[in-house]
């Protein structure tokens, strides 16, 4: 049984290490052995990294109102000396970079989803850019992340037509969050801490597309995201607890997804999306639209 | 439901064109499935659209998806993005229709009607996010079909001894049964097997289950082929 975070927690205890369990878990329920796990989960990072690599340099969306952000940011580490320090600055590049190449129609690796792929990627490559990582930490960084993702896709949803934004960012966020406290710690309830205190801070966030595209606000909220992942995964380590446990408030979106009206779970009808500038935006893209057909 | 994701891979992953796991790949994958239920390219679809499919589905690339896994392009084939033109080509004929504010069970729905010659063929698709999708309906009548799992459907006629025919075949090709299930709309109407299994290596079973009487279609879905690696 791996239902729940708990669930995870004794699972670990039962085989003296998170990854052990993780491929324990695999083993028995998809048949995969350590070799093809670890064989497909390399193919995910390359695929990962490239998309980093890709989106520092400019890279447009069909709409034009996306990419180069990713480019600017890489400028701004070379040259200043950051506010928010390196390592989040370099995780926000990342993460950007990625969602402007998944705006272009790029090819990403979807980590839940691919309006929030750049987040678990995009810390990951900033820690392995500032202590280092080895194959094998990079790839576990991975498996932790997916593990905690899939216990919240079936419990609550990672789908932002279900669940709003809170389920895309919110997840990825929270999944990179224990990923990086599990890399300092190896201590899965160390990790747990952190995943409930990221999630916690990003319910209600609502999915609201400008002109239905996933671009604006998606591709900044992989910024967010990937901040947040990294200052509550100081906190966890700092010893922090959350008052609510995580698997409370994996159940807590759950029920705010279900409560949000439609106009905020990916149908472009509320919010950002109805603002003035959004409005223009849609009108301007149809008129192109139309003016090509 | 049952749960719907079972492994790390259907959260690290899918590799994908974007732009949305659900409003792209998810559809790719619907239209891979629709495609492999109906056996071969259709000459044309009508599209229905739900919920949120219906009011992003252009931002979101989800009609150049549809017709790409239509088209049996994988998730992440970079031609994705010409997928209208090449069905032009093609002759596939694609019609949109939008069925906005219609409540669905599921927020990303689509209703797929193939037809080529005289044959003609629904499908419903749901794309439940992060690229994950099911098929929850086929000629009106209710089942499940999951995109990760290897599935055989079978389509036959309501008779006793059917399921005994066919589990006897796949016993004796040593095919483990994850999970079975048996539809038919009412009694005495064409039925539907639809049945869940861990091998990939099949070798003659499917010509041999298309032979037994009174089976009509034996169908193999598998996107597992379709799904990129390095």
């Amino acid at each position: 049984m791996l239902n729940t975070i708990n669930d995870l927690i004794n699972l670990t205890k039962e085989h003296g290490d998170l990854l052990e369990a993780i491929f324990h878990y695999e083993l028995k329920h998809n048949q995969l052995t350590k070799t093809e796990m670890l064989e497909k989960m390399t193919c995910q990072l390359e695929i990962m990294e490239d998309s980093i690599k890709k989106g520092q340099k400019t890279v447009l969306s069909n709409s034009k109102l996306t990419g180069g952000a990713g480019k600017q940011l890489s400028d701004y580490l070379k040259e200043t000396t950051t506010l928010s320090g390196d390592l989040i600055t370099t995780a926000m590049r990342n993460a950007i970079a990625v969602n402007e190449v998944n705006a272009a129609m790029g090819i990403i690796c979807a980590t839940p989803t691919a309006g929030s792929a750049g987040i678990v990627p995009g810390v990951l490559f900033a820690l392995d850019e500032h202590f280092q990582m080895t194959l094998d930490q990079k790839l576990r960084f991975l498996f932790v992340a997916g593990i905690f993702g899939m216990i919240t896709a079936n419990q609550a949803s990672i789908s932002g037509a279900e669940g709003g934004c809170q389920a895309e960012i919110g997840s990825a966020s929270a999944m990179a969050s224990a990923a990086i406290v599990d890399y300092f710690s190896q201590d899965v309830n160390l990790a747990a801490e952190a995943f409930a205190m990221t999630l916690k801070n990003l319910l209600g966030l609502v999915c609201d597309p400008v002109a239905g595209l996933v671009e604006v606000p998606c591709i900044k909220r992989n910024a967010l995201g990937a901040s947040l992942a990294i200052a509550m995964a100081d906190l966890a380590l700092a010893g922090v607890k959350s008052v609510i446990p995580a698997d409370e408030v994996i159940i807590a979106m759950a029920e705010i997804g279900k409560d949000l009206d439609i106009k905020y779970k990916e149908t472009a009808l509320g919010g950002l999306a109805r603002s003035k500038t959004a409005l223009e935006i849609e009108k301007q893209l149809n008129y192109q639209a139309n003016r090509k057909e | 439901m049952e749960k719907k994701y079972h492994s790390v891979f259907d959260i690290i992953g899918p590799i994908m064109v974007g732009p949305s796991s659900s409003h792209t790949a998810g559809a790719v994958k619907i239209g891979l499935m629709a495609r492999a239920l109906f056996q071969k390219q259709p000459e044309s679809v009508d599209i229905y659209l739900y919920e949120s499919f219906a009011e992003t589905y252009k931002g979101h690339g989800t009609d150049i998806a549809l017709v790409g896994g239509l088209l049996n392009l994988s998730l992440a084939d970079p031609n994705l993005k010409e997928s209208l033109e090449i069905a032009t080509k093609e002759n596939l004929k694609v019609n949109f229709i939008l069925e906005k504010g219609i409540k669905t069970l599921y927020p990303n729905t689509v209703k797929l009607v193939l037809k080529k010659a005289d044959q003609i063929m629904s499908v419903v698709g749901v794309s439940v996010g992060g690229g994950k999708a099911l098929i929850t309906e086929i000629n009106q009548v209710n089942l499940e079909i999951s995109d990760d799992l290897i599935t055989i459907v079978i389509f036959h006629h309501d008779k006793p001894g059917m399921i005994y025919q066919v589990s006897k075949i796949l016993s004796e090709k040593n095919i483990n049964i994850a999970t079975m299930k048996v539809r038919r709309s009412f009694k005495g109407s064409n039925a539907m097997m639809i049945i869940e299994i861990d091998n990939s290596d099949l070798n003659d079973s499917i010509a041999l289950l298309k032979a037994i009487p009174f089976i009509d279609e034996v169908i193999l879905i598998n996107l597992n082929q379709k799904e990129q690696s390095c």
